[in-house]
């Protein structure tokens, strides 16, 4: 301890090489920088897609949105924000207490703790060693993203349980049913990101997508969609939004709630999207990697590359956030059947057999000597195409999402309506 | 199970679940782009309203600032609402003048029969419909009040040109 008891100034010292990891207390300063610019940021930028939320709907639905607070509307979050602190907190006297007041911090933790191990930069060769841009460098970040964002299940659940409530349980139920079944759709998805990258860090995975040329949006493009259509059911956000179906079960799962903990279970949601986001960015869309760039690539980079690279993760964070509202002011709700038939039926076999396929692929690749590159990244690129095309034309036909009505064959309708037929003959029979 | 259910053959154009999520994606988007805003911001911008909007009466009044209203009590009379209150005065000069002339625009139905039968043209309606009050009582306008309003006056209809040209 003693050691770390030196002056500062000479600890502030520059350190000799700047790849290699600062001293504790370099170490220790930038990361409580970047906790709390991070930090900051990250609620502002909750708080503010409440707002891009709001005015992208009005624009698609031919209204102005929100424009009375501050200049075109730039305040409401703010205004939100105070009207949600004044307003009453109603404790309904039916309610599990313990488990009313624990859920929406339950629900909130979850978004906010994986955030802190997704790389959001380049790393930063300072004068005092290597800065990564990651608040927890986790060597497990990616296993860790799992683990965490199934908890937000935890959440809603004992929201609807805590909330005695049997619009509040009914949503809290099809939310555990939901997160549940596309929590294994994901895993699954995810599982061709390891093969490829042969690493469970996120940083390794945006880097081996940098060496590739080729981001996995490309060379994972299967795995892409069934993780995209997972993590828009886990965020419970439209066309799976089942949990708070309004028309369905008046607001769902926070029925019972008011003011503050309301506001909590929306920042969470919100929260969830930008995390989401992020891991969308980071796994399928090569993180913080500059398109068309090879300088970010090796090790720490100066200030101005990192600068850059942080900003083009931004926008690729921003980018997804934006087409999660797009995708939920365009489409309807799944029915709960379609949802989970989608869910098991398809997601996860696609999922599974896309596993077999990637491994095999990177196998057989691998024995033929083909360098990690363009060229296999190609190969990748062109069986995905194939892959794709065959899906979409196989099982695209009103399979995937059933139709309201009963799909049934021909010789199933002709054996029906046989029963009908000597059904109607009987009763014939009888009435003589 | 039901039976005899009909079921239907669909084209592919009609199934694909696929090809209806981008076309309403593309749609979507058109319109988020390029939205058409029909709103009118009320406070900042007003719909113009038609010359013969009958609104908030006014009181006109003559060149030195007395109503022009002679208390003959036609306006009372033929209001179908029954909501306008007058007393007649008269001056030493034997000029007959309200006393009292109040109009209760909350029981107004502003159908403007007091302007059309008022042989003075005196009392009118107005070009104007932002009235708020906090109680009922406010509502009823004193012959002060009816003078103050300073919006343009209703324009009647004119048999002899009927569409106001």
């Amino acid at each position: 301890m003693s050691a770390l008891m030196l002056d500062l100034p000479a600890l502030l010292q520059v350190a000799a090489d700047p790849q290699q990891q600062p001293n504790f207390w370099p170490w220790f300063i930038a990361t409580a920088v970047k906790l709390l610019v991070f930090f900051t940021l990250y609620m502002v930028v909750v708080a503010y897609s409440t707002l891009a939320e709001r005015k992208i709907s009005a624009w698609i639905q031919g209204r102005h949105g929100p424009n009375r607070v501050g200049p075109r509307g730039y305040f409401q979050p703010l205004a939100d924000g105070v009207k949600n602190f004044m307003k009453e907190e109603t404790l309904p006297p039916h309610v599990n207490k313990a488990l009313f007041l624990l859920a929406p911090a339950l629900a909130f933790m979850p978004a906010m703790v994986t955030w802190a191990v997704i790389p959001f930069g380049a790393s930063w060769a300072s004068p005092w060693g290597r800065i990564d841009m990651v608040l927890a460098d986790l060597p497990v970040g990616f296993l860790f993203t799992l683990a965490i964002s199934s908890l937000g299940v935890y959440g809603i659940v004992l929201a609807g349980w805590g909330s005695n409530n049997k619009y509040a349980l009914l949503g809290g139920l099809r939310s555990s049913a939901q997160m549940v079944s596309y929590e294994i759709a994901m895993g699954m998805s995810l599982i061709p990101v390891l093969l490829l990258a042969g690493n469970v860090t996120l940083r390794t995975i945006v880097n081996q997508q940098a060496e590739m040329h080729m981001w996995n949006v490309l060379t994972l493009s299967i795995a892409f969609v069934t993780f995209l259509i997972s993590a828009f059911a886990e965020t419970n956000r439209l066309p799976f939004d089942l949990p708070e179906a309004e028309s369905e079960l008046v607001a769902g799962y926070h029925t019972e709630y008011s003011a503050m903990k309301f506001s909590l279970f929306m920042i969470a949601e919100y929260a969830n999207m930008v995390t989401q986001s992020a891991m969308i960015a980071t796994l399928f869309f090569g993180g913080w990697d500059i398109p068309f760039m090879t300088a970010d690539n090796t090790g720490a980079v100066s200030g101005l590359l990192v600068l850059l690279s942080v900003l083009i993760m931004v926008a690729k964070i921003f980018f997804f956030v934006f087409f999660y509202m797009w995708i939920r002011w365009t489409l309807p709700r799944f029915r709960y059947d379609q949802l989970m038939s989608l869910g098991w039926k398809f997601l996860l076999p696609i999922a599974l057999a896309y596993i077999v396929v990637v491994a095999s692929l990177t196998l057989g690749l691998d024995a033929m000597g083909i360098k990690r590159g363009f060229v296999f990244g190609g190969i990748f690129l062109a069986v995905n195409a194939v892959i794709l095309f065959t899906l979409f034309s196989l099982f695209d036909r009103g399979r995937v999402v059933s139709p309201a009505y009963g799909r049934l064959s021909e010789d199933e309708v002709a054996r029906l309506r046989a029963v009908t037929a000597a059904r109607a003959n009987l009763s014939t029979q009888a009435g003589d | 199970m039901a039976i005899n259910v009909k079921v239907v053959e669909r084209p592919l154009e009609e199934t694909s679940y696929v090809r209806a999520t981008l076309t309403g994606l593309g749609k979507t988007f058109k319109h988020l782009i390029d939205p058409h805003k029909v709103t009118t911001q009320y406070p900042e911008e007003r719909e113009s309203i038609s010359p013969r909007w009958r609104g908030t009466h006014r009181m006109l009044t003559t060149e030195d600032g007395k109503a022009k209203c002679v208390a003959c009590g036609l306006c009372p009379t033929v209001c179908p609402a029954n909501c306008i209150k007058l007393v007649p005065g008269e001056d030493e000069q034997g000029n007959r003048y309200p006393l009292v002339f109040e109009i209760d625009e909350f029981r107004c139905i502003f159908c403007g029969y007091c302007q059309e039968v008022c042989p003075e043209e005196a009392i009118h309606l107005g070009r104007h419909y932002e009235n708020s009050e906090y109680s009922r009582e406010g509502f009823v306008y004193d012959l002060e009040r009816l003078m103050a309003q300073t919006h343009p006056v209703c324009e009647m209809w004119d048999p002899a040109d009927p569409k106001g040209e």
